[in-house]
């Protein structure tokens, strides 16, 4: 009979059909497909895809699906599949030089080589709702342009880099570039590459926030989007077997160059300073706001103090990730008899403790804490 | 591979016998055979993202599906009882994933996994006990940082800790923790126990099994190996001490074990009852119950009565 108070497997299993039904929510509605998901909410799949370190589409797009849209919990589905997954290779390098390009664009130049780019963007649409989408008017077509864009690429950074006005992006041979923090646990101080991933990883409203934070007034650098680029690139391994390059697929990424000022230390002469985002598919917001990120995170290297919240790496590497905070948070809701039962025997005895020292009622506690302070 | 049939005898195709695979299964039990031979010190494993919630076992549950065995009998419990709905999940992950017997009672189980409290019924060599560990830093609520907290345990500087203990004393006459009350271990590492009450505290020091923890979100592994010291953190003029009810269980009269208490009504009426409830069901099956509760069960089954035919 007591059992009663507390789940059991049945209710377990009716919340199951319960979820399942809510999911399909009227069957007199068409049932969306995860083709349709994939190709018309191809942000989101974007999204699942970025944080659930993940490039799939079409399971993205089945997790969006099934998580009735709760991208949150599309992006736990993505990554408690991904875990099971084998490593059979470690891919080299993408060079994002060689893309080809859906949209660049650079704050800091008005004209570079390559070009301008706008791209398919949200950028200087008007906030309209489109009633005729409503109505299921057919889409815009666009002809492609018969010139099409310039092969050659460089980048913002690399152009900056001529004239040694930049940091330079140093690889450290001592390091192993296949560290992955999926495999093994963070440990601080976190190596930019690791802080980096964890980023990448990380939820795009908090990397947002906290981005923004460093823009708005905790944080002094002012940065500029010396690039934000987007396009597909190749993806390619080196078998052991073979001992050279292969190419296994391509996959799209938004790409967000940083330049920050840096009025430089005793060692180091001013120059910009970079900070960087790379997600999986179309995010401009959260690889912008990454890049802004990684730079606040770059005080140890840069000889700064660090001042801000942004600039906190255990607080930020520790409570970026949505699937750990979503799960702890919602942890809550498991059941804390025992804990609970532990507080309501502590808290009444503290009141009871309390009542014996300050007398039985508020007035009479009153007129106590007045007697005390007269002492 | 070894593809696990599951407890309708059809298999739970595409995954490796009790979920993870093999690599991780050896990772995770070099780690823990690290922290069995470093009592208390938190190890850092490679915690992998499981189709669990973080923060709703995943750290004893790999640790659970590292240990496990096709010979294994498995025990969940959360809260004390085998029949809450985290503890009837994880029950069915394992039934799934590694089609194992499972048991409710303590005496006839290698491994069980726990939640929030030390079985009642005395544990044996041979056992295993596995805790899901939510914060495995004993000292987080006085250090937020992980690298000052791992120097704290490095240098054995426990003295926050004992002025929190002293502050609590000043202020309350008494430490006023009544659960996730710190440990030392091995007179070495100052622990969590895990958010188990403190009534549970004793039962951990010279226990015969083996206790393993698993804290999956924070990425650490830790254990006591058996028959270790475990020690709550006192004073020798404010010696530590456990919860006492002036009841009994309601249902076996037991005046021993951790006590819940059932809301009869909105007016403060309530009973008290096992948390531990295969302790409770073995007790009422012997023979004993409580007498002096009769009131309280039959205005309980009433409100039951009443929810039902609402």
């Amino acid at each position: 009979m007591y059992v009663a108070v507390k789940g059991g497997e049945k209710a377990i299993a009716n919340a199951h059909k319960l979820l399942d039904e809510q999911r399909r929510g009227d069957p007199n509605i068409d049932e969306v497909e995860v083709d349709q998901i994939r190709e018309q909410l191809s942000l989101a799949v974007a999204r699942v895809m970025a944080e659930g370190s993940l490039y799939d589409p079409d399971l993205a797009a089945l997790a969006v699906k099934q998580s009735q849209g709760d991208l949150v919990e599309a992006i736990f589905l993505v990554r408690a599949y991904r875990t099971t997954l084998a490593r059979f290779a470690t891919s080299q390098p993408i060079d994002t030089a060689r893309i080809d390009i859906k949209r660049r664009i650079s704050a800091a130049y008005k004209d570079l080589p390559g070009g301008q780019l706008l791209g398919p963007t949200f950028d200087y649409t008007h906030r309209l709702l489109d009633m005729a989408l409503a109505e299921g008017r057919p889409a815009h077509e666009v002809e492609a342009d018969a010139a099409g864009v310039d092969g050659e690429m460089p980048r913002v950074t690399d152009i900056l880099n001529y004239e040694g006005l930049i940091e330079t992006d140093e690889e450290d041979p001592e390091r192993d570039p296949s560290r992955d923090l999926t495999r093994q646990p963070l440990a601080f101080p976190a190596a930019r590459d690791e802080r980096l991933q964890n980023l990448a990883r990380g939820d795009e409203g908090f990397l947002l926030a906290l981005g923004y934070s460093t823009q708005r007034g905790f944080g002094g650098n002012h940065p500029f989007a010396g690039e934000i680029r987007r396009g597909t690139v190749t993806v390619s391994i080196v078998p052991e077997e073979l001992g050279f390059a292969i190419e296994i697929g391509e996959i799209e990424v938004t790409e967000c160059q940083m330049i920050n000022q840096f009025q430089g230390s005793a060692e180091m002469a001013p120059v910009f300073t970079r900070g960087y985002g790379l997600t999986f598919g179309h995010n401009e917001r959260k690889a912008m706001a990454m890049a802004l990120v990684d730079r606040a995170l770059r005080w140890r290297e840069l000889g700064e103090l660090p001042q801000y919240p942004a600039q906190d790496e255990e607080f930020v590497l520790y409570h970026s990730d949505n699937v750990e905070a979503s799960g702890f948070v919602q942890h809550l809701k498991l059941p804390h008899y025992v804990d609970f039962q532990s507080e309501l025997q502590l808290i009444r005895q503290l009141r009871a403790e309390h009542a014996g020292r300050f007398g039985h009622n508020d007035d009479a506690q009153n007129d106590n804490i007045q007697a005390e302070a007269a002492e | 591979m070894t593809v696990a049939t599951n407890h309708n005898g059809g298999t739970e195709s595409g995954y490796n016998f009790a979920y993870l695979d093999e690599q991780t299964k050896r990772m995770i039990r070099r780690c823990l055979l690290k922290a069995v031979a470093i009592p208390g010190y938190q190890v850092p494993f490679g915690s992998r993202e499981m189709p669990l919630a973080y923060g709703w076992g995943t750290g004893g549950i790999q640790v659970t599906a590292s240990i496990i065995g096709p010979d294994d009998v498995l025990k969940v419990i959360d809260q004390g009882a085998d029949d809450t709905t985290n503890a009837v999940s994880i029950r069915h992950f394992f039934q799934r994933t590694a089609d194992v017997a499972t048991t409710e009672e303590t005496e006839d189980a290698t491994i069980i996994q726990t939640r929030h409290r030390v079985p009642e019924t005395a544990m044996k060599e041979g056992q295993i006990l596995v805790y899901q560990v939510p914060q495995p830093e004993p000292l987080r609520q006085l250090e937020p940082r992980e690298t000052e907290c791992r120097k704290i345990h490095g240098y054995a500087e426990y003295g926050l800790m004992h002025v929190k203990l002293y502050e609590d004393i000043a202020r309350f006459g008494h430490i006023a923790t009544s659960y996730s009350y710190p440990v030392l271990v091995n007179g070495r590492y100052v622990m969590s126990p895990t958010p188990i009450p403190k009534f549970d505290n004793p039962k951990m020091d010279s226990f015969p099994a083996l206790q393993l923890f698993g804290a999956g979100r924070e990425k650490r592994i830790y254990a006591v190996p058996p028959y270790t010291t475990v020690k709550s953190l006192d004073f020798d003029d404010h010696p530590f001490s456990v919860q006492k009810w002036d009841q009994a269980c309601a249902l076996c009269g037991a005046e021993d074990s951790f006590l819940d208490e059932v809301i009869l009504d909105d007016r403060g009426r309530k009973m008290f009852v096992c948390s531990d409830s295969n302790y409770c069901e073995q007790r009422q099956a012997a023979g004993y119950s409580n007498p002096a509760a009769a009131a309280d069960i039959a205005a309980y089954q009433l409100a039951l009565q009443g929810e039902a035919d609402a």
